[in-house]
């Protein structure tokens, strides 16, 4: 064995309880939430346990709901990404450029994301969306236009609008990052050969921001994956607003059948692991070897 | 870079992303608390309870009761009302044994006792001449029992009632009576109604405690139930139809703007602003109501038993209790903490201490009886002490019940399918979809619990 190899099984050994830590944290949940998906157990009946088999599958293939909450999440989660991507890449821009006050607008535009999303959902409940005492009535009120019910509605798009106004700053935070990234003198170059500010910014700084674009997509999503807080505290689930979470949620803590959730939630596992993959393989050139080789 | 390594890159943020997603979907309430030791010697006792401002009153005085019992000594775990009924029944349905006293809504006594998961506590109470048993409420007494054994004890109960403006139904030249009918309060609603000023404030925002409170209470009085006493359901019979979508009219006449997110503290908040001509919901709103400090109605506020149709009475009937559970090591010790908390020389020392209107109302007959009370309450004491008295828990409509409750069926499954049927209702609140549909998935899922029990 040469001495190379040697310090590498080493390296590897050494690599080994952490791997294992890291191993039985994520995955006892899991195998867990197997255990439970293929039993019969509403807490507030516990003479009725016992192995049902894929009796909670059939029960969560055979009713709507998790395919209509599947339905929910991508909407919602969807449209809160592309929102929030957008409007960060607009206000990182925006803030990439020498003004007075600089920092003071760099750091008020993070604060949303730094607000717990609870308190967010409060927020937005009772001081924005109010129908009689709520500002963005008030705002429509100012230009004429009719008060909103906003959460009996267009509880969907209510819930959209909240994750929009807080990612939007983790969206814009990581596209900055990428804007400041760019090499000056390619930009000067594109000056000196004529390229206005559009072309320089559609032909220069797009390209160089996919990567960008594409890590902030995925945090995104994966964040809000799990979205929870403002269904819960201002829609209750209602409208297409109940979300894959809210659905978990709502079979282990209202219905309290265990079981039952816990097939959704295996459910929902397989479902993202397929999406998943499929999306980052089709999708995202970071995870591509062609991503990884320009590094 | 084979194929094989590829995959394995891509598989890896996509468990990551699946997992986060499970936990998110696991995690809620989280139980917390000290532990109690069992034998002789000094005890401690655990007691989880609701956030509600009696309860927080109990805290305060526990020190008269740890005085007069030196060797034990009460933790309260106060929680907001979902996060305590995730805890309690996590805790005591995996027989986990941390709270030795838990204040539980009646919904939940009859189930948790057919589970044997609460102490019996008849004897105890019975046996002591002085704790006097029978001066609890009788209808609030029976929504505790199971099979005439008490399982809790009332701590304060509640039932619901119509309140109104006095100055804005007199400027409309309305009067109403005592006992009005839901046809007479909808037209007054609708009457006074105005872009300032919402008729009638009721409940919308989903949920079985939210939304199926009153309306269930309207359903009854309509006629209708959600099972008949042989479990058979009747959510899409003609008088459950007629009910919901005479609280819906009612809703979208002369109701809260945006009812699916109006509850019981919005209403409250609307009322008390004076931006609300009535409002139907619970007696103990009136305390709250009748507060100078808090509200600008106070005085103003006229009281009137919850509005029937073809029944006699239809207010609702709640009340939380405390229960000793099971598992607990401190049986004895629990029971007198018990004791104590529900007494008489408790509101006594409630009303000395902390004031008179924070007596917990609609507990024990005695205290409508005490001066001090009946003067600080004259408002609404003794329309809430006829109300309480009046409601029926074992038949609050027109069927026959095989469960004791009014505004809720005392079935595991309950919270599951009142909280989807009203979720579905938010529907027809916003006018995305029909009554007839809705109520026809409703009968589905009411049929399948009715065919559990």
């Amino acid at each position: 064995m040469t001495a190379g190899r040697r310090s590498l099984a080493i390296s590897r050994a050494l690599l080994w309880p952490a791997l294992i830590v890291a191993i039985l944290l994520t995955q006892i949940p899991l195998v867990a939430t197997l255990y439970y998906s293929f039993q019969e157990w509403n807490l507030l009946r516990p003479g009725q346990r016992g192995f049902v088999g894929f009796d909670n599958y059939a029960k969560v293939l055979s009713n709507g709901s998790f395919l209509s909450s599947l339905g929910n999440t991508v909407l919602v989660t969807g449209s809160a990404v592309v929102g929030a991507t957008l409007l960060g890449l607009l206000f990182a821009v925006l803030l990439d450029r020498k003004f007075v006050g600089q920092s003071v607008a760099r750091t008020l535009m993070i604060t949303p994301f730094l607000v717990m999303p609870a308190a967010a959902a409060l927020i937005w409940k009772w001081s924005i969306l109010d129908f009689t005492y709520g500002m963005a009535n008030w705002g429509l009120s100012l230009v004429g236009l009719p008060p909103v019910a906003w959460n009996t509605e267009l509880p969907a798009a209510t819930v959209i609008m909240v994750l929009i106004w807080q990612y939007t700053p983790f969206a814009m935070l990581i596209l900055l990052a990428g804007l400041q990234s760019q090499p000056r003198e390619v930009l000067e170059a594109a000056g000196v050969d004529g390229a206005g500010p559009f072309r320089t910014f559609t032909w220069i700084t797009l390209p160089h921001l996919r990567q960008y674009v594409e890590i902030t997509v995925l945090l995104a999503t994966i964040l809000l994956l799990q979205v929870f807080d403002p269904v819960a505290i201002m829609t209750n689930g209602t409208g297409g607003s109940k979300t894959l979470s809210y659905l978990l949620y709502e079979r282990a803590f209202i219905g309290l059948e265990v079981g039952e959730a816990a097939a959704y939630g295996v459910m929902t596992v397989i479902v993202t692991i397929i999406v998943a993959m499929v999306a980052l393989r089709t999708l995202f050139k970071v995870f591509s070897e062609e991503g990884l080789m320009n590094r | 870079m084979t194929l094989r390594t590829r995959m394995r890159r891509a598989t890896v943020p996509a468990v990551l992303a699946a997992g986060a997603l499970v936990v998110a979907g696991c995690s809620g309430a989280g139980g917390g608390g000290g532990t109690s030791d069992g034998g002789d010697g000094p005890v401690e006792l655990t007691l989880a309870t609701v956030n509600n401002p009696q309860m927080k009153d109990m805290e305060e005085l526990k020190g008269e009761f740890e005085e007069a019992h030196p060797d034990i000594t009460v933790n309260f775990v106060q929680m907001e009302e979902n996060d305590l009924r995730d805890a309690v029944t996590k805790d005591i349905a995996t027989g986990g044994g941390q709270y030795d006293i838990v204040t539980i809504g009646s919904y939940e006594v009859p189930i948790w006792a057919q589970n044997e998961w609460l102490t019996d506590l008849t004897e105890p109470l019975t046996s002591d001449a002085e704790y006097d048993v029978d001066d609890l409420f009788a209808p609030v007494k029976d929504v505790v029992s199971v099979d005439d054994s008490l399982y809790a004890v009332p701590f304060y109960g509640e039932s619901s009632m119509l309140m109104y403006n006095k100055e804005i139904l007199d400027e409309a030249g309305i009067t109403l009576s005592d006992h009005p009918t839901w046809d007479e309060v909808a037209d007054a609603a609708r009457e006074v109604n105005s872009d300032d000023v919402t008729g009638i404030c009721l409940r919308g925002k989903p949920g079985w405690g939210e939304l199926f409170a009153p309306l269930t209470t309207v359903v009854q009085t309509f006629g209708g139930t959600w099972f008949d006493a042989d479990w058979n359901a009747h959510v899409d019979d003609p008088e459950f139809n007629e009910a919901v979508q005479f609280y819906v009219d009612l809703v979208k006449d002369a109701g809260p703007a945006d009812p699916v997110s109006t509850g019981f503290t919005e209403c409250l908040n609307t009322m008390t602003q004076g931006k609300a001509a009535m409002w139907v919901d619970a007696t103990v709103a009136a305390g709250m109501l009748e507060d100078p400090e808090a509200s600008e109605v106070a005085g103003k506020m006229g009281y009137a038993h919850a509005p029937v149709k073809e029944t006699e009475e239809s207010g609702w009937l709640w009340s939380w209790n405390l229960a000793v559970p099971e598992t607990t090591q401190n049986k004895d010790a629990a029971i007198e903490f018990v004791k104590w908390a529900t007494s008489k020389e408790y509101h006594q020392l409630v009303g000395e201490e902390l004031g008179w209107t924070r007596v917990p109302p609609g507990a024990r007959q005695s205290t409508y009886e005490i001066p001090e009370y009946v003067e600080a309450a004259e408002s609404f004491a003794p329309i809430t002490q006829d109300i309480m008295l009046s409601v029926n828990p074992t038949q609050p409509g027109l069927y026959e019940q095989s469960w004791t409750g009014i505004q809720y069926v005392t079935i595991p499954e309950f919270q599951d399918l009142g909280n989807q049927v009203s979720q579905d209702l938010s529907d027809v609140f916003a006018g995305r979809s029909e009554l007839g549909p809705v109520l026809e998935r409703g009968q589905q899922l009411a049929q399948e619990a009715g065919d559990a029990q």
